[in-house]
């Protein structure tokens, strides 16, 4: 076989679309997660209670302070000790998940903070309680406001969940690893697992896209300018999406 | 002799009962920090009457209407609405402002929601009216207010006096006993404000009890059943639409009424 022919064969092997796959699963869940467990703690932080908001403090300090693959690792390894023994997979989306909440509070407090006072006032006037001025009118504002901020978060989480190989999950760099490293056909490997996560990227920018199109036709029209391709790969690079 | 005794019990019940004011706010006092906002603030409403308060900026009117309806807790003082004491019931304020509409200075409609969307969303979640019903209460509420045909529109495709309308059909839409106006007028232009004031003019025509913070004098003229007029946190002076306007008032509040008319 060619170059030119290994690298298709892997390219339109079962192992490496499995990978991808796995890869895809990997970063939805965990930006589930992730989005989840930000949107309590952005509201933890602007909680009434003290306590409530220590204990938000303290997750984002940890979670923050240490480096993400620690984290995995952790995971992985120590919880087993308390009798917490979780697959490969699970640790991975946990681990990633809960990293990713310490990111998306601070995402989800800026989309908070932006609907205005004034919106809040309104919904209570109207006799509303506090969980439903924020369940009808403040949060469906601010998740239009912080979809392309959790779009870049999506790419990033992509990106990141090539970590989880360390773990053993077969995720698509895994694969294309242990593929390469029985022939030593690195190139024709890396190049395959290269095209898949340009592709998924390019797919999520034309959701995005897309997603964003949905909500500014839901009003709130000007707030978020149209952005071309390049603009978006700009977006990505200048430092949006946190070093972790 | 019975009925007739009965009949005069009755009657004497009905004239209490119109007496009983559906607001009455007594020594009412507001501090933000070292700063007196509202300083011993007293007045009555009566059930279907308008009362417009007037005066300059700072003077505390905005402030009286978030705490009329427990938007701001108070310092001091009583506030009795419905034959309930409402104050100090900061706690279940949500219950109380469901019987009481607001209209603010900058409309405050929801953007993410339709017109129609906007007047149904507290009667179908808060009230928990069914939607259908909701449906046609707005559409019939956005009739009243004149723009029938914006149900489907979204905030940011109306004018500023179309929004305003809808912010009032969507106070009505809670059925309120008692509406709030904080200055409806002030962030429109000149040729929006009559609609915004009409629509206002002809609810309390209806006989909605309603308190209206303005700074539009021939609107207070007209609509209003007695005008209060505040300055430094205090009630300077309370009188008639005919007196106020007549010229028998405190020389302050006429001092304001030249400014504002010159």
């Amino acid at each position: 076989m060619t170059r030119g022919e290994y690298f298709f064969h892997y390219l339109v092997s079962v192992a490496f679309v499995k990978g991808a796959g796995m890869t895809l699963l990997i970063t939805i869940t965990s930006l589930l997660i992730g989005m989840g467990v930000g949107l309590i703690l952005a509201l933890g932080q602007g909680s009434r209670f003290g306590a409530m908001r220590s204990l938000t403090l303290t997750y984002l300090w940890l979670f923050r302070g240490t480096p993400v693959l620690f984290q995995l690792i952790f995971v992985f390894n120590v919880l087993p000790a308390f009798g917490i023994v979780l697959s490969g997979f699970a640790s991975a989306v946990l681990a990633l998940g809960l990293n990713e909440g310490a990111y998306m509070a601070e995402i989800m407090r800026s989309g908070i903070q932006a609907v205005g006072r004034g919106q809040r006032t309104a919904g209570r006037a109207l006799g509303m309680t506090e969980w439903k001025v924020m369940r009808f009118i403040v949060l469906p504002q601010a998740f239009r406001i912080i979809i392309p901020p959790i779009g870049n978060q999506f790419i990033g989480m992509l990106k990141l969940s090539a970590l989880v190989s360390v773990i053993a999950v077969q995720d698509l760099l895994l694969i294309a690893n242990q593929t390469a490293s029985a022939n030593f056909r690195y190139l024709e490997a890396l190049g395959a697992a290269g095209i898949y996560y340009l592709v998924l990227t390019t797919i999520f920018m034309a959701v995005q896209g897309r997603v964003e199109r949905w909500a500014n036709r839901r009003g709130r029209r000007g707030t978020m300018q149209p952005r071309s391709l390049t603009q978006r790969l700009i977006a990505w690079t200048s430092g949006q999406v946190a070093i972790r | 002799m019975i009925e007739e005794s009965m009949a005069m019990i009755d009657s004497n019940a009905q004239q209490q009962a119109a007496a009983v004011p559906l607001l009455s706010i007594a020594g009412l006092r507001k501090s933000y920090g070292a700063v007196e906002v509202l300083r011993d603030v007293s007045f009555d409403l009566c059930k279907g009457k308008t009362v417009v308060v007037i005066g300059p900026s700072g003077s505390g009117k905005s402030t009286l209407l978030r705490c009329i309806n427990l938007l701001e807790p108070i310092d001091e003082g009583t506030i009795v609405f419905d034959r309930q004491k409402i104050s100090g019931t900061d706690a279940h304020g949500h219950h109380v402002r469901i019987d009481i509409g607001m209209v603010f200075q900058n409309f405050e409609l929801f953007p993410h929601l339709t017109a129609i969307e906007n007047i149904m969303l507290a009667p179908v979640e808060v009230r928990k009216v069914p939607k259908a019903q909701a449906r046609d209460t707005a559409l019939a509420l956005l009739e009243k207010v004149h723009i029938p045909d914006k149900a489907d529109a979204f905030p940011d495709e109306l004018s500023g006096g179309q929004q305003q309308r809808v912010a009032i059909a969507r106070a009505l839409a809670m059925n309120p006993k008692l509406m709030l106006y904080d200055e409806p007028t002030s962030a429109l232009d000149p040729e929006m404000i009559k609609e915004v004031l009409d629509v206002i003019l002809e609810l309390s025509n209806e006989g909605m009890t309603s308190v209206v913070v303005t700074h539009e004098m021939s609107f207070a003229r007209r609509a209003a059943d007695e005008i209060v007029f505040m300055d430094g946190g205090r009630v300077i002076e309370r009188a008639s639409s005919e007196r106020f306007f007549g010229g028998e008032v405190h020389p302050r509040a006429q001092k304001f009424i030249q400014t504002i008319l010159h």
